[in-house]
């Protein structure tokens, strides 16, 4: 047939594959800027939730979030020193694409990965968020590994004693829906208001415990009741608290912010 | 070919379902359906690529050759994806990320491939569309099912709007975890296969 000779095997083939990249590119290539606004509004509204500015599950137009946005101070810590960097603009710097290249990020030691994070960027964003021109809280970036994906999102520390937690949100992760999904969960996510990350020493106390937590004793302040059906989700959220929380990520900045005061 | 459009059109929706009748497209029908919101995402994506595949398939069924019929296939459909992924993250994005891969795996949906081999290359392209939105409406007509048993008995609401007063917010009812787990959609596509061939005796295979 002459369908099947050779000519008309590569004609055909190379036809669709033109038309169909045309169409493809032509699909990615308009779109992309919309995407994009999409990308930055999403992490905006986690960062807001995170704040409390933004209740969660709160449908906000794109000017209403911007307008939110505009209590919250981005700044960028070398994770080692804990001093802020200059040179490097806050807005623009994206922290996980840095985490993947070489020259901006770094191997985490084994033997101090508990979260998993494998590699790490040097430099990480903080989010100043104000009120009346005051400083209320730090929100910091944190992420490492449940039970299936990589959990992403964001830890509101009280900015008066940098030891009190107002809020954890997970703007992405993969885990199953209805058991360590359940990290999005408003009430569960309700309980860590007021809890506290450190103990009297200074070391991350933070735990998510198994089951529910027991009132009035002295631990309480820091425990936070387990996902049921997802200890291994529980303990991911727990290892990555204490990562970043502790001495080898955030620990240094949190010291320099005690001892300058939050500004 | 003596199909008259209706029936091509209607016959994928019970007589020739293609998840009951043909169990193709069970994957998807197990992912996506926790939540009616991005189940509805999915049928219309799906409705979509079928329709389109099945017409350029068609169009261009009398100068394809046999030999990379196939791969000419996949890469029309695979195209038609990619368009479909795109628009969704400009447009739906949350819906896009709930989907994530579950919409670039509708490539792999073997509906869409199965229809483009059995059907739209031996076929116009007017029947070709019909057929695809069909079969489309067909694998649609399940993965609603589903969706709305799942969503509605896992987490006591329907498109998110809660139907149910949850006993953890002091309501009475306790939502059943194993619905928003795979294995429930199983069961409920089961149920469904056994309600049609009890309706449609003729599905029934011979021993």
């Amino acid at each position: 047939m002459a369908n099947d000779s050779v000519g008309r095997t590569f004609g055909v083939a190379l036809g669709v594959c033109l038309v169909c990249s045309v169409l493809v590119s032509a699909a990615a290539v308009s779109l992309r800027p919309t995407q994009a606004v999409n990308k930055t509004l999403d992490k905006k509204r986690n960062i807001l939730m995170a704040a409390g500015l933004l209740k969660s599950g709160e449908v906000a137009s794109g000017e209403r979030i911007d307008e939110l946005y505009q209590n919250i101070n981005t700044r960028v810590v070398d994770l080692a020193t804990g001093e802020y960097v200059d040179g490097v603009d806050p807005i623009a710097y994206d922290q996980r694409r840095a985490a993947k290249d070489p020259a901006q990020s770094e191997l985490v030691p084994a033997n101090v990965d508990i979260a998993n994070v494998k590699r790490r960027a040097l430099h990480a964003s903080v989010y100043m968020v104000s009120q009346k021109g005051k400083v209320k809280k730090v929100i910091l970036p944190v992420h490492g590994l449940g039970l299936w994906s990589t959990l992403y999102g964001f830890v509101a520390l009280d900015a008066k004693d940098l030891n009190t937690i107002r809020g954890l949100v997970y703007y992405e992760h993969a885990e199953t829906p209805g058991l360590g999904g359940e990290v999005d969960n408003p009430s569960w996510k309700a309980l860590w208001d007021g809890k506290k990350a450190f103990d009297e020493s200074g070391a991350v106390r933070i735990e998510v415990i198994r089951g529910k937590v027991v009132q009035g004793r002295p631990e309480t302040q820091y425990q936070v009741d387990g996902l049921s059906g997802a200890t291994i989700t529980s303990r991911g959220v727990r290892d990555m608290l204490r990562y970043w929380l502790g001495s080898e990520s955030f620990g240094p900045y949190l010291a320099k912010l005690k001892e300058r005061g939050v500004s | 070919m003596a199909d008259k459009p209706r029936d091509v059109l209607f016959r994928p929706l019970f007589d020739e379902n293609p998840i009951a009748l043909l169990s193709l497209g069970i994957c998807s029908a197990l992912a996506v359906t926790t939540k009616l919101e991005t189940t509805v995402t999915m049928c219309l994506a799906v409705i979509f690529v079928l329709c389109c595949s099945n017409m350029a398939v068609s169009v261009i069924r009398n100068f394809i050759p046999a030999n990379i019929r196939i791969i000419v296939q996949m890469t029309i459909i695979a195209s038609l994806v990619i368009i479909v992924d795109q628009f969704l993250r400009a447009y739906a994005f949350d819906i896009s990320k709930q989907l994530s891969v579950f919409v670039g795996l509708i490539i792999t949906n073997c509906i869409i491939m199965g229809r483009a081999e059995a059907f739209a290359s031996q076929n116009g392209p007017g029947l070709s569309f019909l057929d695809g939105l069909g079969n489309a409406l067909g694998y649609s007509v399940i993965l609603l099912v589903v969706g709305i048993l799942r969503e509605l008995f896992g987490s006591g609401s329907l498109f998110g709007v809660p139907m149910f007063a949850l006993a953890a917010e002091g309501g009475w009812y306790a939502p059943n975890g194993l619905m928003l787990l795979p294995p429930s959609a199983f069961f409920i596509i089961g149920f469904f296969i056994w309600a049609v061939r009890t309706w449609k005796p003729k599905q029934v295979e011979k021993e």
